[in-house]
């Protein structure tokens, strides 16, 4: 059965490559059906694949050829089948399918049709080639391909100059990480002599006893490059400005698949973390700290989808504080559950934008749910899976992660703290959405209003399905700590339990920790009925409370401002130092050595006179000179 | 016969040679320049020839008469190039005859 996991890159691939050939002259619309049928396909595959894996998740290795051979290195392609890998599977074809559906609603009327699926299968046999990869080195190159096929999708209305700025920012930041993880994948074939994933697993040990600190520098290193790729802090600020993007990449893309992969990555490397509880400590440091931070700024934000971006900068946080706390089951878990109702989240705003002619602004919204019905109710259905509202998928993934954060140890306190504020905010901005968007009076002109509509079937229908997944996701999960997820998923993160980092929490503290976070999320929705429902307290008023507060947060804390000036600034400063000294240093010497020539040859010039005396003159005075310096030697 | 001494064909020889470098550089007509250079080779002759005497050297003497052969060919080749630019640019002033000025 597992020999067929070729199957899954190659349709997706397969799609992309008869898209691209054929797409602009011959196929045109029919390039929907087609990258339809490929992601179907490796969605089918992937099914079939975890149903016949479901007993015994051993890891698995299809080898398809060598690829290059170099000395005594070796670089084969080999797909990995392993529970990991299934799980990632499962969640990465099926969102693309729904996605791939989707748009062909909703790039109906666009040009670039064929274009947009080009990318789009191009993107999913990267992302499957990601997390099938059984070898670092192929995992970087699929790593760099998502990116790529990121920036052509974030760029993909590039005639709009800020889309095209957004690609050019999300693509540079991301080498920025992408430098910290090759250092690491160096590092790992330094220390280690092989990029093999079992190989460095079963060496870590060795590695760590030869060499303490080692695979902390390593593991930090590789962190870099999650924190690039999933946007954490303080590399996060390309991901809001991605959602210049059409919606549906932002949905699979950036919320759902390519920004986890970090979070799949860390997740891989276990075996490496929990060596390095340094590592470790960083990891769910930055997550938690990133979880807070993005979502105080996803308060204050008014375009839909830059709301959605930061909450998923802010939930990538809190898988992150997962992994660092060692709950990389948890973590998994909640990527799983957030990739299906942010997911729909995304979809349901583009949705919207769709069926309000191209509206961003949740200011000139409101009252929509009645003109869209399937829309608003899958969206409210989502917003209660991210808020966290029992029995939903979000429920079921928070509060575990958020459990075996408070257990532990000393920093759980505190990370549980931030976690907790983190998951109290995701409420208040998700109502603040939904509110703002589907009720109270429109803010709309009357007449845009009334062009208001639902979107078509070949829109809804995802966003059902999603709905459906939002809210039964979770339930792999349940009962906590013994749900399907924990078993298929205990064998490959045993690492953990070894270095002791698993806690079995007990059943009243599984209880009261559900009675603890389902508090928070309905304060958090209140809280925003209060304010943006019932305007008692008025939003005004709330922000006039500290205006300096709000001004930091409307501006996400002037970091996008402070590397505009400091970086981007410094760096084009460096850069008229450079053109200047070319032009005038190097440029300068070449300019003058031309003109000591042109001097000297100017000089000689005059010696040719053209008067042939003056030739016979000089000759017959070098006749004399040498006579007379020979007559005068001889003496 | 009376043999002079070696001086003499020196000094006669070096006399023709000046005279001829003189008119060489003081001279404005391309002919009389050109008679000129053919005093600054006889010059050198009877250098060769005084030398050959003063040594009993006929080697001298037999280059002398190799040089007067090239002094002829070189006399035909001068006057033809004399005569055809004479012809071209109606004047033998070598003062106008700049063309290859730099």
């Amino acid at each position: 059965m597992v020999q067929v996991a070729w199957l899954i890159p190659a349709l997706p691939l397969i799609a992309f490559a008869i898209n691209g050939a054929l797409g602009r002259t011959y196929l045109k619309k029919r390039t929907g059906i087609i990258a339809n049928a490929g992601v179907l396909g490796a969605l089918v595959v992937s099914v079939l694949l975890f149903v016949a894996q479901l007993d015994h998740a051993e890891p698995e290795t299809v080898s398809l050829w060598t690829w290059a051979v170099s000395g005594d290195f070796a670089l084969d392609i080999v797909l990995r089948v392993d529970a990991l890998t299934l799980v990632m599977l499962l969640v990465v074809t099926s969102v693309s399918f729904m996605v791939h559906v989707y748009s062909i609603g909703y790039m109906d009327n666009d040009p670039g049709f064929w274009r947009f699926f080009t990318y789009l299968p191009l993107f999913v046999f990267a992302m499957i080639m990601l997390v099938m990869a059984n070898n670092l080195l192929v995992l970087f190159v699929f790593w760099e391909a998502v990116g790529l096929c990121s920036y052509l999708l974030i760029g993909f209305w590039f005639e709009r100059q800020s889309a095209s700025a957004a690609a050019v920012k999300a693509f540079l930041t991301n080498r920025i990480g992408d430098v910290g993880f090759l250092i690491g994948l160096l590092l790992i074939w330094h220390v280690f002599g092989t990029l093999n994933y079992d190989e460095i697993f079963s060496l870590a040990p060795v590695v760590e006893a030869a060499r303490p600190g080692i695979l902390t520098l390593i593991c930090l290193m590789l962190f870099v490059g999650a924190m690039g790729k999933s946007a954490q802090f303080p590399l996060h600020v390309w991901l809001p400005d991605a959602m210049e993007g059409p919606t549906p990449v932002s949905a699979l893309i950036h919320a759902a698949t390519m920004v986890t992969a970090g979070v799949y990555m860390v997740a891989r490397f276990n075996p490496l973390y929990v060596l390095s509880s340094t590592a470790m400590t960083v990891v769910a440091l930055v997550g938690a700290f990133t979880a807070l931070f993005a979502a105080t700024i996803g308060l204050t934000q008014n375009d839909i989808k830059r709301v959605l971006a930061y909450s998923t900068v802010s939930q990538l946080g809190l898988m992150f504080m997962a992994l660092g706390v060692g709950a990389f089951t948890a973590a998994i878990f909640h990527l799983a559950t957030h990739a299906f109702f942010k997911g729909l989240l995304f979809l349901g705003s583009g949705s919207v934008i769709h069926g309000t002619d191209e509206e961003q602004d949740m200011q000139r919204m409101g009252g929509l749910f009645g003109k869209m019905p399937v829309t608003g109710a899958t969206y409210i259905i989502g917003g209660l899976a991210l808020s966290g509202i029992i029995p939903l998928a979000g429920f079921w993934s928070k509060d575990e992660l958020l459990g075996a954060t408070l257990l532990s140890g000393d920093l759980g306190y505190l990370l549980f703290v931030l976690g907790a504020l983190a998951s109290l905010l995701t409420a208040v901005y998700t109502f603040r959405m939904i509110f703002l968007t589907f009720f109270g009076k429109t803010r709309m002109a009357a007449e845009r209003f009334s062009h208001v509509h639902e979107s078509p079937r070949v829109m809804t229908v995802p966003l059902i399905v999603l709905a459906v997944g939002a809210v039964g996701a979770g339930f792999v999960g349940v009962p906590p700590e013994h749900g399907l997820i924990h078993n298929y998923l205990h064998d490959t993160f045993l690492a953990a339990e070894f270095a002791g980092l698993v806690h079995v929490p007990s059943t009243v503290f599984v209880l009261a920790l559900m009675a603890v976070s389902t508090v928070i999320a309905l304060l958090g929705i209140l809280v925003a009925y209060g304010i943006f429902m019932r305007r008692s307290p008025a939003p005004e008023s709330v922000a006039g409370l500290a205006p300096p507060l709000h001004a930091l947060l409307v501006n996400k804390y002037y970091l996008d401002d402070f590397y505009d000036a400091v970086l981007a600034g410094g760096t084009r400063t460096a850069g008229g130092l450079f053109a200047w000294f070319d032009l005038n240093i190097v440029d300068g010497v070449v300019n003058l050595i031309g003109l000591v020539v042109r001097g000297v040859g100017g000089g000689l010039r005059r010696m040719q006179t053209g008067r042939l005396e003056n030739y016979a003159f000089s000759v017959a005075l070098g006749t004399a000179l040498v006579l007379a310096f020979y007559i005068m030697m001889a003496r | 016969m009376i043999i002079p001494a070696l001086e003499y064909y020196l000094v006669l020889g070096a006399a023709l040679f000046i005279i001829g470098l003189l008119g060489v550089l003081v001279r404005r007509n391309l002919l009389i320049v050109f008679m000129s250079i053919e005093l600054i080779l006889l010059g050198a002759n009877v250098t060769f020839v005084g030398f050959a005497v003063a040594l009993n050297n006929m080697l001298g003497q037999a280059f002398v008469i190799f040089s007067l052969t090239v002094a002829a060919a070189e006399a035909a080749v001068g006057l033809a190039i004399i005569v055809a630019l004479s012809r071209h640019r109606d004047t033998l002033n070598v003062d106008e005859i700049d063309t290859l000025k730099g």
